[in-house]
């Protein structure tokens, strides 16, 4: 492909109609979370667009970010998005391995210095100088570090890039850190997940491609688009959970009537992303849906917060009782709780208590 | 098993109960605004589903409420696009799906035609020289 052309030239000598790159930006501008008002300005943004190089680099990770991605459920523009990029660099799909995969980075990086988007997918071990994962003999750290300098932004894409997620959890025996925690004076996307949604991932690249320019973002870094709301309010149980009506086991009436998934754990409250509305699966469903709470896999330390089955922790203070009597009457405590809820979180496992379905019961 | 659709376990709920968010009515009553909008000053309203949380049966309840009209068409265009007028004259449903046949969004026009139907300047332009061209080339044809 002739880098010089725009993707709205790209697109049309691919065969694609002036309707149909319409199209294309009406889904795009859904993917982005904006509104359908915008699409004339994606239009001619992506019109004029041109194709940039991206650098993909996968550390401690089980790929499922990766899969997350390639088996998106809107492949047309995913797909069209993907292959305008220049993908010079990614272990799992690039087609070159060994010495020709690591000179095909370093040329990438070579010619498109300062301009290149490097995306990032696993944590980073730090401890014993980065021994713990090499590639090419080179530790993650310090090909991270070098790629790093030369990028104009970097993606974190999935929980472990963006805070270290599973590999960082306790013990924590490589010494992972996240790519913000080594990574300093660039600017930084943290789309986190496990795996992070498509098109959380996609909408990232397209307002970069569309924008120009890194969307606004959260005081975790995380795109507001997709992490601006968190699972509780946008759950469509939530109404049981204002009623007061909760599943106590997987299998009681309450399950079987989809009602709230508080007591068994659910992190809704706690948890910033776009699972209640993006959905998985072609749109088909998210884990609460299918009956099982949210995990909390897009919230920094999510393997150490307690039990994915133990109800969210509350304070053993005053406070505890105004929210278990809020949580057992339920009317109109869903914001008080989730207040209380997500500023105690990460104080939950030295300092509070995790609440079991038998202490609410007896509140 | 090739799609997800073949996975004989479905999400059961009775249309007149459908679980969920409530959002069925405050969007109905956002469209009635919209029709309003339209038929005062022109202006045009699209609403994207995929932004708006939806319980198990809720968007099924808003699109059966919408109903059918009297236009329907298809857009061949990576893939198909359904654009049909709903019974509420001036409401379109407009849904993209991908070649593989997936939806990938629907949004709710409330517009006098979807842009999507109208032919774009330039798609004439190049249709008025492709057609001139093919004249001319039969008129060589003819003369020679």
């Amino acid at each position: 492909m002739n880098d010089d052309k725009t993707l709205g030239e790209h697109l049309r000598e691919r065969g694609i109609s002036r309707r149909g790159f319409m199209k294309f930006c009406a889904v795009t501008a859904s993917m982005m979370a904006m509104p359908p008002s915008m699409i004339p300005a994606i239009a001619a943004a992506l019109e004029n667009a041109r194709r940039p190089s991206v650098i993909w680099l996968s550390f401690q990770e089980c790929t499922g970010c990766t899969e997350s991605l390639t088996r998106s459920h809107a492949p047309t523009v995913e797909s069209l998005i993907f292959d305008y990029i220049s993908l010079d660099y990614h272990h799992t799909l690039q087609a070159a391995a060994g010495d020709h995969a690591e000179a095909a980075r370093e040329a990438a990086m070579k010619e498109n210095w300062g301009k290149y988007l490097l995306i990032v997918d696993g944590s980073i071990p730090a401890k014993d100088g980065g021994v713990y994962s090499t590639i090419a003999g080179v530790t993650n750290l310090q090909m991270l570090q070098e790629v790093a300098e030369g990028a104009a932004a970097i993606v974190s894409v999935g929980t472990c890039a963006a805070f270290g997620g599973l590999p960082k959890a306790n013990p924590n025996p490589t010494g992972a850190a996240s790519v913000s925690e080594l990574i300093k004076g660039k600017p930084i996307i943290n789309v986190p997940g496990c795996p992070p949604i498509p098109i959380a991932i996609t909408g990232v690249l397209a307002q970069y491609l569309t924008m120009g320019a890194l969307p606004e973002l959260d005081h975790l870094g995380r795109p507001m688009a997709f992490y601006g709301q968190n699972i509780h309010d946008r759950c469509y149980r939530r109404p049981f959970y204002e009623r007061g009506q909760f599943a106590e086991t997987f299998d009681d009436e309450g399950a079987r009537k989809g009602w709230c998934l508080f007591k068994l754990g659910c992190k809704g409250p706690t948890t910033y992303n776009a699972c209640a509305t993006a959905k998985w699966n072609d749109g088909t469903s998210f884990p609460i849906e299918a009956g099982h709470g949210c995990i909390g896999c897009s919230e920094p330390n999510f393997w150490d917060a307690g039990g994915f089955y133990n109800a969210l922790s509350v304070p053993t203070g005053n406070t505890a009782k105004t929210i278990l009597g809020a949580a057992a009457a339920a009317a109109a405590a869903g914001v008080v709780i989730g207040a209380v809820n997500k500023r105690n979180k990460n104080k939950a496992a030295a300092a509070h208590e995790p609440l079991t379905v038998d202490e609410l019961n007896r509140e | 098993m090739s799609s997800l659709k073949e996975i004989p376990v479905a999400v059961t709920y009775s249309p007149d109960h459908p679980l969920g968010t409530g959002n069925v009515i405050p969007i109905l009553n956002e469209v009635r605004h919209a029709l309003q909008r339209l038929a005062s000053t022109g202006d045009s309203t699209a609403i994207d589903l995929a932004s708006i949380p939806f319980g198990p049966g809720e968007r099924d309840q808003l699109l059966q409420t919408l109903g059918d009209g009297e236009i329907q068409a298809t857009l061949h265009a990576l893939g198909e696009t359904l654009i049909r007028e709903t019974a509420y004259p001036g409401a379109w449903v407009v849904t993209h799906m991908s070649p593989q046949g997936m939806e990938l969004t629907t949004h709710i026009e409330v517009t006098r035609t979807p842009s999507l139907l109208s032919t774009p300047q330039r798609d004439i332009e190049d249709a008025a020289e492709a057609l001139a061209a093919y004249l001319h080339e039969q008129s060589i044809q003819e003369s020679a």
